[in-house]
C-alpha cells in the first residue's frame, strides 16, 4: 500500500476541510439549542415574578385608574373546557382511524386515508380557523367555544390517528396470533389484546395532541375570540391561554405584557412537563416491547 | 365460507367510518374555502391576485393578494436560508459525529426536538420583546451602516420587519428539517459510508461525498416540509413582521404574510365581501400548502418506502 506523505500539499488541504466542516457542524448545533435555551430562560426570568395565587384565580379587572390587576383564571378555564371537548371529538375518530391503518393496511380506504392524514397533520392552523368559521361560527351565529373546540380537534385527530397505528403495529404478531387461537374472534382480539398490549404507545399519542392543541392560537383567533369572564354556555365568546398571551402581548400595555410573560410561563411549564413525560412513557414502554419480541 | 361474526363487521365498519371521515374533513375544507371565496372571485375575478392595493382604512376597500404572497415567499426563503444549513449540520452532527454514543445523541435530539414543543405565540411574544430589539440593534443596524448600498439592507431597522420574521420562522423550522434529516441519514446504509472510508476519505468526505447524495432525496422532503411549517406558520409571524402590506426588497421593513394578514384582520373585517376576500387568500394558503405537503410526503414515501414521519 503506498504510504500517504502527511505533509503533502493536498493531505494538508483535506485534513484542514474535515477540521473546518467539523467545528461548522458543532457552531450549527450549538446555534439550534441556543434559542431554546434563551426561550425558556427569557419567559421564565420575566413570567415567575408575576405569577401568584390570585394571578392564577382571579378574572381580570381594572383598578379605578384603569390598571389592569386581575388574573388569567378565565383563559385557564376556557382552555381546559375546550381541550375536554376537543378530546371527547377526536380521540374516538382519530383512534378508529388509527385502528383502520393498523387493521386493514391493505385496503385502498387506507392507503387514501393515511396520506389525506398526513397532509391534514402539516396543514396550516389558520386555514382550519377559517373552515371552522364558516361551518360553525356563521352557522350559530357566535363565536364559542364549541367552535373552538372542533378547531382544536381538527388539529388533533391526525396526531393521534397515526401514532394510534404506529402503537398498534408493533404489537407482536404471536401475542394476536395467540389470541385467534384461542378461538376468541377478531374484534375482541383487537380492542382486548392488540389495544391493551400498545395503550401505552396510544396515551401517549392522545398526549402529545392534547399539548399540542394545548398552545394552538391561530384557529382560535377565528373562532372563540376571547372573553373577560367564565363562560356561562358553550356557545358565547371564550377566553384561552394562548389567545390570551397574543392579545396581552400585543397590547401595547406594560401591566398586561407582564401578564402575557406570566401566562406563557405557565402554558410552555404545562407543555414541557407533557412533552417530557410521554417520552419517559414511551421510551420505556418501546424498550419492554422490544424485549418482549 | 365461514360465517364472519357480527362484531368484526361492526370494528370494521366503525373505524373504516373514522377512516372516511379523515378524507371528507380535507374535502369539506377545500370545499367550504372555495365556496366562502366565490363573492370574491366573482367580484374582483383575477384582479385580487393580481392586484396590488390591500387599504383597509380607505373607505373604497382595495382588495390584492401579492403583498401578502409576496411577504409569505420572501419570509419562509429566509428561514429556509437559514434554517436549511444548521439543520443539516445538526442532522449530520447527531448521526455521524455522535456514532456509539447513543445516549448523547438522543438526549441532544430530545433537546432540538423541544424547540417544536415551544407554541408559536411564545416565539412571538419572546421574538417581539427579546429577538427583535436584539436583532435591530446587533445585527440590522451595523448590516444597515455598513452594507446599506445593498438594496435589501436599506430601510430603517425597526426590529419589527421581514428580516426578524424569517429568523424566527428559521428557528421554528429547524426541529422539524433536523429530525427528519437525522432519521433519513440513520437510514443509509453502513456499506455506503464503509466504501469511501476504505478509500481513505476523511469525516466529511464521507459525508458529503457518499453519505449526503445517498440521502438527497430525502433531505429534499425534509427542506420541503419545514417550508410547509415555515408558510402556515401565524402567530409568531403576526406578532414580529410589522403587519404593513409592503413590496420591497428591503428586508428591514415591516411587512405581512398571507396567513398574518388572516390572522389580523378576519374578525373585524368591514363587510361580507372584505371576508369573502380574506377566505380567498386562505383558499391560496391552502393550494400552496397542499401541493408543499404532497411533494414533502411522497419524497418521504419513496425514500423509506411507507414509514411514516410525524412531524
Amino acid at each position: 500500500m503506498p504510504k500517504i506523505n502527511p505533509n503533502h500539499a493536498t493531505a494538508r488541504r483535506r485534513k484542514a476541510v474535515d477540521k473546518l466542516m467539523t467545528s461548522l457542524i458543532v457552531v450549527a448545533t450549538v446555534l439550534a439549542i441556543v434559542p431554546l435555551v434563551l426561550i425558556i430562560a427569557d419567559v421564565a426570568s420575566k413570567g415567575i415574578p408575576v405569577i401568584s395565587l390570585s394571578f392564577l384565580t382571579s378574572l381580570p379587572g381594572w383598578s379605578a385608574a384603569g390598571v389592569p390587576t386581575g388574573g388569567i383564571a378565565n383563559a385557564l378555564f376556557g382552555s381546559f373546557i375546550m381541550i375536554v371537548i376537543a378530546f371527547l371529538i377526536s380521540v374516538p375518530i382519530g383512534v378508529g382511524a388509527g385502528i383502520f391503518f393498523s387493521e386493514w393496511p391493505e385496503s385502498r380506504l387506507s392507503t387514501i386515508s393515511s396520506f389525506t392524514n398526513d397532509v391534514l397533520a402539516g396543514f396550516p392552523s389558520i386555514v382550519i380557523g377559517i373552515f371552522v368559521y364558516i361551518v360553525i361560527v356563521l352557522s350559530t351565529g357566535t363565536f364559542s367555544a364549541l367552535a373552538g373546540a372542533v378547531a382544536l380537534s381538527i388539529i388533533m385527530i391526525p396526531i393521534i390517528a397515526r401514532s394510534t397505528e404506529e402503537s398498534l403495529k408493533i404489537v407482536p404478531v404471536t401475542l394476536r396470533e395467540a389470541s385467534m387461537a384461542l378461538g376468541v374472534s377478531r374484534w375482541r382480539t383487537v380492542l382486548k389484546v392488540v389495544i391493551s398490549t400498545g395503550r401505552s404507545g396510544l396515551a401517549t399519542g392522545i398526549l402529545l395532541a392534547v399539548a399540542r392543541a394545548l398552545g394552538e392560537t391561530a384557529p382560535l383567533l377565528l373562532t372563540v375570540q376571547g372573553s373577560n369572564l367564565f363562560p356561562t354556555s358553550l356557545f358565547q365568546p371564550t377566553a384561552a391561554l394562548p389567545l390570551l398571551i397574543f392579545n396581552y402581548g400585543m397590547s401595547g400595555d406594560p401591566t398586561l405584557e407582564a401578564q402575557a410573560w406570566g401566562a406563557a410561563f405557565i402554558l410552555i411549564i404545562v407543555m414541557l412537563a407533557l412533552n417530557l413525560s410521554t417520552r419517559f412513557l414511551l421510551g420505556r414502554r418501546l424498550g419492554e416491547v422490544r424485549a418482549e419480541i | 365460507m365461514p360465517k364472519v361474526p357480527k362484531g368484526d363487521l361492526t370494528l370494521k365498519a366503525a373505524a373504516a367510518t373514522a377512516a372516511i371521515l379523515i378524507i371528507g374533513l380535507l374535502g369539506s375544507l377545500a370545499v367550504e374555502l372555495f365556496l366562502g371565496s366565490t363573492p370574491s372571485i366573482n367580484k374582483f375575478g383575477l384582479s385580487l391576485i393580481l392586484g396590488k392595493t390591500w387599504d383597509p382604512l380607505d373607505n373604497v376597500y382595495l382588495y390584492g393578494a401579492p403583498p401578502f404572497v409576496y411577504g409569505t415567499i420572501l419570509t419562509s426563503a429566509i428561514a429556509l436560508l437559514i434554517g436549511l444549513p444548521i439543520s443539516l449540520g445538526v442532522a449530520i452532527f447527531l448521526t455521524e459525529k455522535l456514532k456509539g454514543k447513543k445516549t448523547i445523541a438522543y438526549v441532544l435530539g430530545t433537546v432540538i426536538e423541544l424547540l417544536a414543543v415551544v407554541p408559536s405565540v411564545i416565539y412571538g411574544l419572546w421574538g417581539l420583546f427579546i429577538l427583535g430589539p436584539f436583532l435591530r440593534d446587533y445585527v440590522e443596524a451595523p448590516l444597515h451602516r455598513y452594507l446599506g448600498f445593498i438594496p435589501i439592507f436599506r430601510g430603517t431597522p425597526l426590529g419589527s420587519d421581514f428580516f426578524t420574521a424569517g429568523v424566527i420562522l428559521a428557528i421554528m423550522i429547524i426541529p422539524t428539517i433536523s429530525a427528519v434529516s437525522r432519521d433519513i441519514l440513520n437510514a443509509v446504509p453502513n456499506s455506503q459510508r464503509e466504501a469511501m472510508y476504505s478509500l481513505g476519505g476523511t469525516d466529511w468526505e464521507v459525508i458529503q461525498k457518499s453519505v449526503l447524495p445517498y440521502a438527497r432525496s430525502g433531505i429534499f422532503g425534509a427542506t420541503i416540509l419545514g417550508l410547509g411549517r415555515a408558510v402556515g406558520e401565524t402567530m409568531a409571524v403576526t406578532m414580529v413582521i410589522g403587519n404593513m402590506p409592503n413590496i420591497t426588497a428591503s428586508l428591514f421593513s415591516p411587512g405581512y404574510t398571507l396567513s398574518s394578514v388572516i390572522a389580523n384582520v378576519f374578525t373585524e373585517a368591514p363587510s361580507a365581501l372584505y371576508r369573502s376576500a380574506l377566505i380567498e387568500l386562505g383558499l391560496i394558503l391552502f393550494f400552496v400548502a397542499l401541493i408543499i405537503n404532497l411533494l414533502a410526503r411522497l419524497l418521504l414515501w419513496r425514500m423509506t418506502r411507507g414509514s411514516h414521519f410525524r412531524i
